[in-house]
């Protein structure tokens, strides 16, 4: 891991090509890519599972699959989606971003860095692996326990929990060496004159982000390697005839699970007052109040873990602290939430696509921070839990808060990465059709579950058919726009009208000082902020 | 003279907070060990899980008469063990500091002989630490004879300590094979 080799190697350009540049390389611009283009094409593989799912739902009954298969395809849509996707593509902006945003030449620790990109694939492989063993009559599938993978169901799994258990190891070291490197980077590399407080918001997000991933992310490795070594080495951490209790898991994963929902947004948090200042052309409102606020929310994160299963039987006075400490989070929330609308207000909007993006992620995020209020109240989970109206909750949150509010991301700094600008007019039917077809599937899922249709279940009660068949028709709507937001990408990435180095009228930050795109090695010599 | 180069200066000092924070990493995997235990302190000492003593209470107490507490019997056999599983009677009324007997009926359906372990577990949990138990078979692993059918007795008295708003205590029995098998 010796750093001396990499700066030396800064001194002249040449680096190897073809295959050998990506997979040897320590450069952040390359590693970023390599990150967001492992991301897009596990958003399609992850879409394309759920959408099976939805095809099963359309009807009531049995279709088209064993309820085993639906409930390996729930799973690992979810873990997927969660760490193959959204995760890979946070840390690919802060890759390609961070290190232009604070002045830096690259990442900290440009070794760690390769080392953290290249576990990906792998773990990928090993998730998705057993589907394939399985239609060579190995094994009986990838992990079918949904992606919580509670226990005793995961104890009594077949070898797919393993696969997924190691596939959860990877991704965990890649995520905590992925954070490491952009605490020290942020740290140490900023440059000079930018004080913490003077930072990009974008740092800040990933910063915390990066704490929490380092503060949670060693205890879900903790709790899958209790599971491994229940089901294959005797031990009872999770097996009450052996003195264990099935419920430590849940304490155990939800301990991860719930900072893991903010440390799939807070860098979207970071980023997205970026992008509204700069449609708004105004500076960013509150800058102090939403740094606080992001400590804040990061913070709290890690006190609210139980609210996930209220309906385990915990005595109430545990029942009112989970549900205040949950829904003190909105405190700070709304202050984010006032900040972004403030900074927008009165300002000199255009709506180009990222802007479309942002103001729509606005509104759907709030919904989605609205009905997880809802969910909080514990008397109301009693009926919700476990049912449709969660699903369409969460989904409020990572697809319209972290999926959309990425993509918004996306827009932004592409002409930036590739130098070329991305089809507008496309972009903007991307929006429409994404935002469209989005509330279309999962509205009808809230009234789904208000109406008791349970979650990860293949067959459903004839009442609930109609509003079924809608959210499949608007999946698949969902799921093929997608394609168009792909084609728009790799024809901008092969070229298109130039982009000049702002890009953006009102574009505000380091990164736009920069050559469109930015030489492969910027900021040697750091730029001094005032 | 040689000055030191600021970029190896640099490398060094991120390496250097690299190493600190990876020391972070193994305190937050330590923590995540550490949990379980601190789970299971947390659990004893407030009962929030509803496990109960392993072993058997004293006798010791004294008769309540005024109050009256209805306590209620589930059982469930768990998946690997072939047997019959049942309460005597669906629900008993005790008064705080009654020592009650009640039967629970286990039939072994298996052609061979087996050991089943039964764990109980008390609901509301917090009403577990008051729920006291003399003689019970959860304290042992029971072993029935093939087609076996045996009748086991539960000696236990509700704690004249137990909160007054607790009116209704389930005791919930799963008999697991007391047998690792191997699946």
């Amino acid at each position: 891991m010796s750093n001396a080799t990499a700066v030396h190697h800064d001194a002249h350009d040449a680096h190897p090509t073809g295959i050998m540049r990506w997979l040897t390389t320590t450069n952040h611009k390359d590693i970023g890519t390599m990150y967001l283009t492992f991301s897009l094409i596990m958003f399609l593989v992850g879409g394309s599972m759920i959408l099976g799912v939805r095809a099963e739902l359309f009807k009531p009954g049995l279709q088209l699959m064993r309820p085993e298969f639906f409930n390996q395809l729930i799973g690992v849509h979810a873990l997927v989606m969660i760490f193959a996707a959204l995760m890979p593509a946070a840390t690919g902006f802060a890759n390609w971003m961070l290190p232009l945003q604070i002045g830096a030449p690259d990442m900290a620790l440009p070794r760690l860095n390769n080392w953290g990109f290249w576990l990906l694939p792998p773990a990928a492989i090993l998730l998705t692996l057993p589907f394939t063993l399985a239609l060579f009559g190995i094994g009986d599938g990838a992990v079918a326990t949904g992606w919580t993978m509670y226990a005793p169901l995961s104890v009594q799994g077949g070898i797919g929990v393993d696969f997924a258990i190691f596939s959860v190891h990877l991704l965990g070291i890649s995520s905590v060496l992925g954070s490491i490197n952009v605490i020290v980077t942020i740290l140490n590399m900023r440059a000079p004159g930018m004080t913490l407080m003077k930072m990009p918001m974008f740092a800040w997000g990933w910063l915390i982000t990066a704490f929490l991933l380092i503060a949670t992310i060693p205890v879900l490795a903790g709790a899958v390697t209790m599971l491994l070594t229940d089901r294959h080495f005797g031990t009872h951490f999770f097996d009450a005839a052996g003195g264990g209790d099935p419920i430590l898991f849940q304490h155990l994963f939800w301990f991860f699970g719930h900072p893991e929902v903010y440390i799939l947004l807070l860098p979207v948090w970071g980023f997205m007052p970026q992008i509204l200042q700069t449609f708004s052309r105004k500076p960013m409102y509150g800058y102090k109040a939403q740094v606080y606020s992001l400590w804040a929310i990061g913070a709290l994160s890690v006190v609210v873990w139980a609210h996930h299963f209220f309906t385990v039987g915990m005595p109430v006075p545990a029942l009112l602290y989970f549900m205040y400490s949950t829904m003190s989070i909105s405190l700070p929330l709304a202050v984010l939430f006032y900040c972004w609308i403030a900074t927008i207000w009165k300002g000199s909007l255009s709506f180009e696509t990222p802007m479309l993006f942002a103001v729509g992620w606005i509104i759907l995020f709030g919904i989605g921070g609205l009905t997880g209020l809802v969910l909080a109240d514990v008397a109301a989970d009693a009926q919700y839990h476990h049912s449709y109206f969660v699903v369409a909750h969460f989904h409020y949150t990572l697809f319209a808060g972290g999926i959309m509010g990425i993509m918004a991301g996306v827009y932004y700094w592409l002409p930036k990465m590739t130098g070329h600008m991305y089809n507008e007019k496309l972009g903007k039917i991307h929006f429409w059709l994404t935002a469209i077809s989005f509330n279309m599937t999962f509205i009808p899922q809230f009234f789904l579950g208000l109406a008791g249709m349970p979650r990860r279940i293949p067959d459903y009660a004839l009442q609930f058919a109609e509003f079924n068949m809608i959210s499949s028709i608007a999946a698949f709507a969902l799921g093929l726009s997608q394609l168009l937001f792909v084609y728009n990408i790799i024809m901008c990435v092969r070229g298109g009208k130039k982009a000049t180095d702002k890009v953006w009228e009102g574009a505000q930050g380091l990164e736009w000082t920069l050559p469109s795109p930015p030489p492969y090695h910027s900021f040697t010599e750091q730029p001094t902020i005032k | 003279m040689e000055t030191i180069d600021p970029k190896e200066k640099l490398a060094k000092a991120n390496k250097k907070l690299g190493l600190k924070l990876l020391w972070l990493v193994g305190a937050a995997l330590l923590f995540g060990f550490a949990l379980v235990p601190l789970y299971n302190v947390m659990c004893t000492v407030t009962g929030l899980n509803g496990k109960t003593n392993a072993t058997a209470d004293s006798a010791k107490t004294h008769l309540d008469a005024k109050r009256t507490v209805t306590v209620e019997f589930t059982s469930s056999v768990m998946p690997g063990l072939s047997w019959d599983f049942y309460p005597k009677q669906p629900s008993i009324d005790v008064h705080p500091g009654q020592i009650a007997t009640v039967l629970f009926v286990a039939k072994n359906v298996a052609n061979e002989a087996v050991a089943g372990q039964a764990i109980p577990s008390v609901s509301p949990g917090l009403a577990s630490p008051y729920f006291k138990k003399i003689e019970c078979f959860c304290f042992t692993r029971q072993e029935l004879k093939a087609n076996e059918t045996r009748e086991m007795p539960l000696r236990f008295y509700v704690s004249p300590d137990i909160p007054e708003d607790v009116k209704v205590i389930t005791l919930s029995y799963a008999f697991y094979n007391a047998v690792k098998t191997t699946n």
